[in-house]
Formats: structure tokens, sequence, C-alpha cells
């Protein structure tokens, strides 16, 4: 199955931007379908950005944040070929994760 | 597959968060933290925060303080978004020891949208996409030095992005 997750983390000198897309319906529970039923709350609470095991960046998530959600940071002391783990967990418990070469 | 890969990770941060209390309370050092010290010193889903329906109450959840305004915070958001649905919003502060940053849409069912937080070493500029039900100003919360600041900006919204 290919990863919901796609990044581009590029290192330009001591400081790498990351670009992370994320396929997720982030469902927000409060729009209906066309028979009027609500389409159930589905969306990612927590996403998280690891480099060499420590945490970068940590993205708490509600409703509101977009259908395939975009993000972008910036962090210092990584390296080009260096590891970026990206995972994520959405509030019914499903999760996916990934890991990126730095650019 | 997915579930495999991401096993590990929650695991042992679920390990670290245990052993972490562990060590605090040993210490006698958090008998009875404060609303707002547990907020900041827990790594945990603000889950109560992002439930709340007013954007002060939400913010005392978060922080246990009020936001002060400040100029040092660049918001970038458009004047006017056709679609409510997909609304890009940035932010960058020249602010020093950022350690967490949130956005809250007031109008919106539940007003807290994103919460950041910010190790040191990462830079304190950060670029989403979020929903906004209607025309109502955006409030981006950056939390420096163990000080709350805040800025504010105002997005037109023509399409609402929360359905309905």
């Amino acid at each position: 199955m290919a990863s919901s997750i796609r990044v581009r983390a590029i290192a330009n000198g001591d400081v790498t931007e990351v670009q992370t897309l994320i396929q997720h319906p982030m469902d927000s529970g409060f729009i209906k379908t066309d028979k009027g039923d609500f389409i159930p709350a589905h969306y990612i609470t927590e996403l998280t950005f690891e480099h060499n095991g420590k945490p970068v960046f940590i993205a708490d998530w509600g409703t509101a944040v977009s259908k395939d959600p975009y993000v972008k940071f910036a962090f210092k002391g990584a390296a080009k070929g260096d590891d970026l783990k990206v995972s994520w967990i959405d509030n019914k418990g499903e999760s996916d994760a990934a890991t990126f070469k730095v650019q | 597959m997915t579930v495999l890969d991401s096993a590990p990770s929650i695991t042992r941060r679920l390990v670290l968060r245990g052993a972490g209390s562990i060590t605090l309370a040993s210490l006698g050092i958090v008998a009875m933290p404060l609303p707002g010290a547990l907020a900041t010193a827990n790594d945990k889903y603000p889950e109560d925060a992002f439930k709340q329906k007013n954007d002060k109450e939400a913010i005392k959840l978060l922080y246990g303080r009020t936001a002060e305004a400040s100029d040092k915070i660049k918001l970038d958001a458009p004047e006017i978004a056709e679609n409510g649905a997909v609304v890009p919003i940035s932010v960058s502060t020249s602010l020093a020891d950022v350690t967490s940053v949130a956005f809250v849409v007031p109008e919106n069912p539940n007003v807290l949208a994103a919460y950041y937080k910010i190790p040191q070493g990462t830079l304190p500029n950060i670029a989403n996409r979020l929903k906004m039900a209607k025309t109502t100003n955006v409030i981006v919360l950056v939390e420096a030095g163990g000080k709350l600041y805040s800025a504010t900006k105002e997005v037109k919204v023509t399409v609402g992005g929360c359905g309905g």
C-alpha cells in the first residue's frame, strides 16, 4: 500500500525545510451527506516528526485542519542523507508512518 | 503494514511519558499541577481544548492564561478566502525561545484548529491550511520564553468550509 505521507525535506546550510502532504479525509463531523446524515468525525489528532529519534515538530490537530493536510516547518541540525521519521494517528486509532531522507 | 510501521514510536512515547511522570512524582514536584503548567509540561493531546466552542475558553484550557498582542508575530492569511475549506495560513515570529504555536478560529464549531509544539532547534515558522466556517478573525498564539503572545487577522470567507 502506498504511504499516505509525502514529505520533502531540503537542507540548506544548517536549516532543513520540511513540507508535508498527507492523504486523509479530515472529516469534521459537521458535514451532512445528501441524505442528511452527518459524516462521522474522522481526523488526524497527532502528527510527529523525528530526526535521529528526537522529536523536531509535533502537530496536534482538531477538526478544522483541511482535508489532505499540508504543513510546512523548518528545523536546525540535520544534514543531507539524515532520516526524518514522520508518523500520524487519528481519532479512530488509525495510523501511518514513513521515513524520509533529508535532501 | 501501516499498523506495524507506527507501533514502535507510539509504544516508546507511552513508555517515556510513563517514566517521566514517575520521576516527577517521586521527586514530589508535581503534586497538584496548575492547569497551565500541566498543559505546557505535558505532551499529551489537549483533547478538552479542541472541544471548546469559545476562543477564550480554549486558550485558557490550553495555556492557563491570556495572551498579550505582539507586533513581533507575522500572521499571513488571505484577505478574502473564496473557499473556506482550504485557507492557507502561515506564521513567523522574531520572538525568542518559542515553545508552541496555536491557531484559533473563533467562529468555527470547534475553535481550536491546530496546536504545534516547537522543540529547541525548530524555527517558529509554520504554514498550514485550515477550514473556516465564515468570515472571522484568525488568532495565532505564540508561547515564547514562558509568556503568551498573539496576533489577529480578519479573513473574509465567501463559501464556508464547515458544510451545513
